[in-house]
């Protein structure tokens, strides 16, 4: 591993108006978990409620800004034929200018704090982060390129589930990301999920909840079911923190939560008692 | 091939909302099937931390002369049957069930087959509180690290990650009036459009028929439905014998690279 090959002016990525950098400072926002109301600018670069520590939904390549040293994107023009799905089409070029991405995952080589990681980033701001095939076959890529480079993968999840537009395609791609998880543990790896809000659908219950070690950000709406589906089955009302990390936490579904600031500090403390001696 | 030819300037093709509306009618019954098909079934229960879930019957049985690992889901037989078995919804235990068989058949060497017959995973209070989501998870990623053939079956309905999790294997077939889908085609309606009554117009579009499927090679075969159930049972069992040994003259790193090879390919 070699940590000063790394060109750093090279590696930066471009950047572009993020969907949040257009509200403006001066905007009074309410704080979507405890309700508190603030000024946008009094979030701070880091976009985490004064108040109760949640943080606010960021773009990708927002979290890179903020998580990495430096980033190398993998796949950027990757591109796959979608199933021709009415209304499709437009829909994804939509989400594709509002978030300058071209799927809902951004993927790449990174450090964190001086450690190697093959870092995946999902998206709530494109489609709802759904999982579409070109965000399973991304996914897929960055499981393969750190099994053949032997790096952990840090993987942030955000997803409102599957992508219903592409069908069994959506659903096929929590079996393919699985077997390159399995192949990338299968090679003594260490695999590690940041939870972020909301996690929910097939992403749960695939690649999620796959990790050798689950973190999670404060507040983060983590589930499988929906929570109307739940109660207009069990027909009752659930608890207010039924399905976020915290109560995750107590049900020993994650390993910790780390306010957001400190999550590079974590991560890499973490990867580093997992590094591969060279042979 | 020409029987197939013949019949189908007979009979009318069914469309997708038909296949739907059968695929929910019940013809056949998990345990039916098990017994039609093997022999000597020892249903064995418990996920050995929770619970045992009755929607989830699992065992061992001979197929032919092999020893075989069966997994079902069951919907159950009269309303109170169904009912404890939410239709077919299995709960996280059940789902770990099934894992501690997996696991099970892959230590003594021992062909998996599942059946597969569920609207979904059960979207419950302590389902979720349970780990639906993992449980499922663990389910697919467990399912591709097992060095013994593995062979799905959908007899009825199959909806998204619930289904999925127990047709992560070598093969996965369909009964002729059967469907698999990332959703119901009323969840899929409401989603979409906001409206659950259009779930006919659903059915259409999600390609869930087995004719669809295994045009998309999501699915390597269909099987040919009969109002005489042992016909039906006497052809899956040749048929699983068969595959089996082919799928056992492979070794066990072979196996296991060409069931990941498989997904891969979406
Ligand atoms: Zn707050």
């Amino acid at each position: 591993m070699d940590l000063y090959n790394n060109d750093k002016s090279t590696s930066k990525i471009k950047r572009a108006e993020s969907v949040n950098e257009r509200i403006p400072d001066g905007l009074f926002l309410a704080c979507p978990y405890c309700g508190t109301q603030m000024y946008n600018k009094q979030l701070g670069a880091y976009r985490v409620c004064a108040n109760c520590g949640y943080g606010f939904r960021l773009q990708a390549r927002e979290r890179i800004e903020l998580l990495t040293e430096s980033f190398d994107e993998l796949d950027a023009d990757v591109t796959m034929t979608h199933p021709d799905f009415p209304g499709y089409a437009d829909k994804l070029q939509r989400a594709k200018d509002q978030t300058n991405l071209g799927e809902s995952v951004l993927t790449g080589v990174a450090t964190i704090k001086e450690q190697r990681v093959a870092l995946g980033i999902m998206d709530s701001y494109f489609m709802m982060g759904s999982l579409g095939s070109m965000t399973g076959e991304k996914i897929t890529r960055l499981f393969e390129h750190a099994t053949s480079n032997r790096l952990p993968v840090v993987l942030f999840t955000a997803s409102g589930g599957a992508r219903m537009q592409e069908g069994m395609n959506s659903l096929m791609q929590m079996a393919k990301v699985s077997a390159a998880v399995a192949e990338h543990q299968e090679a003594g790896l260490l695999y590690l999920v940041v939870l972020t809000d909301p996690t929910t659908g097939g992403v749960t219950a695939s690649f999620a909840m796959q990790a050798d070690i689950t973190l999670g950000e404060p507040h983060a709406l983590v589930g499988f079911a929906g929570a109307r589906v739940i109660e207009s089955t069990i027909h009752e009302k659930l608890p207010k923190d039924f399905q976020r990390v915290e109560t995750l936490l107590k049900n020993g579904f994650v390993d910790d939560i780390v306010p957001r600031p400190e999550l590079a500090e974590k991560i890499a403390t973490l990867v580093k008692f997992h590094q591969v001696t060279e042979e | 091939m020409a029987v197939n030819i013949g019949l189908k300037l007979f009979k009318r093709e069914l469309t997708p909302k038909d296949i739907v509306k059968k695929s929910r009618e019940d013809r056949f019954l998990a345990r039916e099937i098990i017994n039609g098909i093997f022999t000597d079934f020892v249903e064995l229960h418990g996920d050995r931390l929770s619970g045992d879930d009755t929607s989830v019957i699992g065992g061992i049985a001979r197929l032919n002369d092999q020893p075989v690992t069966v997994i079902a889901i069951d919907k159950g037989v009269d309303i109170h049957d169904k009912l404890s078995k939410r239709n077919g919804s299995p709960e996280p235990w059940g789902y770990r069930k099934a894992q501690r068989l997996m696991q099970q058949a892959n230590k003594f060497h021992r062909p998996i087959v599942t059946f597969i017959n569920t609207p979904g995973a059960f979207p419950g209070k302590t389902a979720e509180a349970q780990g639906q989501g993992e449980a499922i998870a663990q389910s697919i990623l467990l399912s591709m690290k097992l060095t013994v053939p593995m062979i799905a079956i959908i007899y009825g309905e199959a909806g998204s990650g619930g289904a999925l999790a127990l047709a992560t294997s070598d093969q996965v077939w369909m009964f002729q009036n059967s469907t698999y889908s990332i959703l119901s085609p009323e969840g899929f309606a409401s989603i979409l459009w906001k409206d659950s009554k259009r779930s006919d117009e659903a059915a259409a579009l999600m390609g869930l028929t087995p004719k669809d499927l295994l045009e998309k090679q999501v699915i390597d075969y269909i099987i040919p439905e009969s109002r005489n159930h042992p016909r039906v049972f006497s052809l899956i069992r040749k048929r699983l014998d068969n595959e089996f040994k082919q799928l056992n003259s492979l070794t066990p790193e072979e196996l296991m690279k060409q069931r990941r090879a498989r997904f891969r390919a979406f």
